[in-house]
């Protein structure tokens, strides 16, 4: 495998970094703030499975893989189920597979949750989202009436299907706003009512729960004329989760990797990827800038790792220590330009970290900034073999050669 | 001349008496700035490491006659002190904060539209002009007079930046860090616009990150209107944006926001684009012609 292919369902590594949780979990939100959802329970076993299908009655329940991707139907992660024992049979078959979307990556994605719902007869398929336009700085408002199928093709193929309105923060959406896209979308009038009481209702959610993104694919108009999210897809942003305990508790380790958890716990910004380069620097910009000269040498970095700008020893230590943890590391490239972190204070950790944890992979350091040439002077009184660069590009070169010929 | 800051700079800290204000107070006085006061409110009428504290923005300005204010304030309180700072009026605001929340941004965005203060980051490492004035976190001792200007949106990458530009024996007029938050006070073209009006600047190192559509944009004004030569940097070139959960971010920028996709954007526009971070100041060398 080549390339960062895997890094297709990971956490984005431009800033800042949202926290996701599950459908089922979105839609508990999304149903606190009014938004209709279809009736179902989750259930971590195929027994518990069937017990909600019994609750729930009715002729058809649909069992759906609980995963952080999408694509999920098309890798038979949603089935359709019309008795109590098939819930059960279909809930066995999930729980515990591993499915693969293209949101997954190859490696996909290991089923541990299910959610049990009422079937609803569909008459049309809607979208409808809340994101941040950077742009405008304000909130903006995505609709269309090509619902359920994947948003990003719709916009390609058909732009004037995607309705947008900027909601101006300070004021909340209009109602001649909600109108504007439910008509657009060819709503009837008691429809357009409904959506105009849905569009509130996530737009407050949306806000009030510090999200960076919410979204229904597809909002369903029922047969009978009713409106709920089928599907919800929901993202918070982390710098507000202080603020949340209740959606702290929606975190899922499982979905995450081990090690990039160990990271997070030590404030480091850590994310694997599949090379063989582990690379240590300070600053996310320049943490991308590394794997990029890597690649450009002829490299493959092993991970993103940003120790942030006022790491001190310990920090570069457990930096360190995760780095090493994985097995696929076969050389080091430390790029650290010392602004608040010195450099002597990075180089004193990185020789206890290099000593205590017995490496003996080849490490190349470029240090440059404040106290640089204490920093040059305790790695060459160390006794460790550090080979060190003067520039991000020798620095590239040596560590490639090195991580080739190495071992 | 430069921009933003220089040897006319009053320059307060909001959040002084903490342990990064006072280290970064500290640190820019004896770079040669202007460094006249701070606040923590409660803390009105101490002083701190030589200097008065006041209670709020508006004292420190009318007892001061501050021009500039840097926030070291922690995020659950970083947007009110940006929006206190606005309804000073203080002309220049710049927050180091990292990770406040983006609605508070949102809030910040809306006080602020129409009023005279102009933000700097947030999640930035602050301004300095070279020789003369800093506010934040950026080392003074890296930095040399000069011609360049340099915007960017990571922090120690433009340090790299600054670097080479010594490295190759030319300078900097003043090197702005914009920050890497979806919402910021001033963009790459706002600084951009700046450096066109300075004489003394005379060429610019512009530096990206993936994500969103601001170089985009900033190309589009590059190449209608920036007639000074222009070295680019995109960050992030074979980090393929992650798939997030549903792609409506990617639908309302009109594009990804790829490395690629800005590279060609500000090649087009005529830019020197380095594929490699390392050469940053080589080409800006080259450019120049000396």
């Amino acid at each position: 495998m080549n390339g960062c292919s895997d890094l297709t369902n990971r956490r984005q590594l431009t800033r800042p970094s949202s926290v996701k949780i599950h459908e089922y979990q979105a839609k508990s939100v999304l149903a606190r703030y009014g938004v209709p959802v279809p009736r179902g329970e989750v259930a971590f076993a195929p027994g518990e499975a069937a017990d909600i299908a019994r609750r729930l009655g009715g002729e058809v329940c649909v069992v759906k893989a609980q995963i952080h991707a999408g694509g999920r139907g098309k890798g038979g992660g949603v089935k359709l189920a019309r008795s109590i024992g098939e819930v059960e049979q279909l809930a066995k078959e999930m729980l515990g597979m591993t499915l693969v979307t293209h949101q997954t990556g190859p490696e996909g994605k290991k089923v541990g949750r299910v959610l049990i719902e009422e079937g609803l007869q569909i008459d049309r398929e809607l979208y409808l989202s809340v994101v941040i336009d950077r742009a405008s700085a304000s909130p903006v408002v995505i609709a269309s009436a090509a619902g359920g199928m994947d948003i990003e093709e719709v916009a390609a193929s058909h732009p004037e299907q995607i309705l947008r309105e900027a909601i101006d923060p300070g004021v909340g959406v209009v109602p001649f706003q909600a109108r504007k896209l439910a008509f657009g979308m060819g709503l009837d009038g008691a429809a357009a009512n409904k959506f105009a009481k849905v569009l509130a209702a996530i737009y407050t959610a949306f806000i009030e729960t510090d999200a960076s993104m919410m979204e229904i694919n597809p909002l369903i108009l029922t047969k009978s004329g009713d409106l709920l999210a089928l599907d919800a897809k929901v993202t918070f942003d982390d710098n507000a989760l202080y603020r949340h305990a209740d959606l702290k508790e929606f975190r899922d380790l499982s979905e995450e990797d081990p090690l990039e958890v160990e990271a997070s716990k030590f404030s480091l910004n850590y994310i694997r990827l599949d090379g063989n380069i582990g690379c240590m620097v300070n600053g996310a910009g320049l943490a991308m800038a590394t794997m990029d000269i890597i690649k450009l040498a002829g490299g493959e970095p092993a991970n993103f790792l940003d120790v942030g700008g006022g790491a001190n020893a310990e920090q570069i230590r457990n930096a360190f220590k995760i780095l090493m943890s994985d097995a696929n590391v076969q050389a080091v490239l430390i790029n650290i330009f010392g602004g608040i972190l010195r450099c002597d204070v990075l180089a004193a950790g990185v020789v206890a970290a290099v000593k205590e944890l017995s490496v003996n992979v080849p490490i190349v350091v470029r240090m440059e900034g404040t106290n640089v040439e204490e920093g040059k002077r305790i790695l060459r009184d160390s006794g460790l073999k550090f080979t060190t660069a003067d520039s991000m590009g020798e620095a590239a070169e040596t560590i490639v050669k090195q991580a080739k010929g190495g071992k | 001349m430069a921009v933003l800051l220089d040897r006319n700079t009053r320059l307060i800290v909001q959040g002084l008496t903490g342990r990064e204000g006072t280290f970064h107070a500290k640190a820019a006085a004896a770079y040669g700035t202007t460094v006249v006061g701070g606040v923590t409110p409660g803390k009105g009428g101490t002083t701190h490491e030589g200097w008065p504290v006041f209670n709020s923005v508006h004292d420190a300005v009318r007892e001061t006659g501050a021009n500039a204010t840097v926030i070291f304030v922690p995020p659950p309180f970083a947007a009110d002190a940006i929006m206190e700072a606005t309804d000073a009026a203080i002309p220049l605001a710049v927050c180091i904060t990292e990770g406040i929340p983006t609605m508070d941004m949102l809030k910040v965005t809306s006080f602020m539209r129409g009023k005279a203060t102009r933000l700097i980051g947030p999640n930035c490492p602050g301004v300095i002009t070279a020789g003369q004035a800093k506010a934040g976190i950026i080392p003074g001792h890296i930095c040399k007079e000069g011609r360049i200007g340099i915007v960017s949106k990571s922090g120690t990458l433009t340090y790299e930046a600054i670097h080479q530009v010594a490295k190759f024996g030319m300078g900097q007029t003043t090197c702005i860090g914009i920050g890497g938050d979806p919402l910021i006070g001033t963009s790459h073209i706002d600084a951009l616009k700046l450096f066109a009006a300075d004489p003394d600047t005379e060429a610019v190192i512009m530096i990206g990150e993936i994500g969103g559509t601001a170089e985009q944009e900033a190309a589009a004004y590059i190449k209608a209107h920036f007639k000074k030569p222009v070295v680019g940097f995109i960050a992030g070139q074979t980090a393929p944006p992650g798939r997030r959960m549903g792609h409506a971010g990617a639908i309302i920028a009109g594009g990804q926001g790829t490395a690629k996709e800005k590279m060609d954007a500000l090649t087009a526009a005529g830019v020197r684009v380095v594929k490699s971070p390392a050469d940053m100041g080589a080409a800006m060398k080259e450019i120049l012609g000396r």
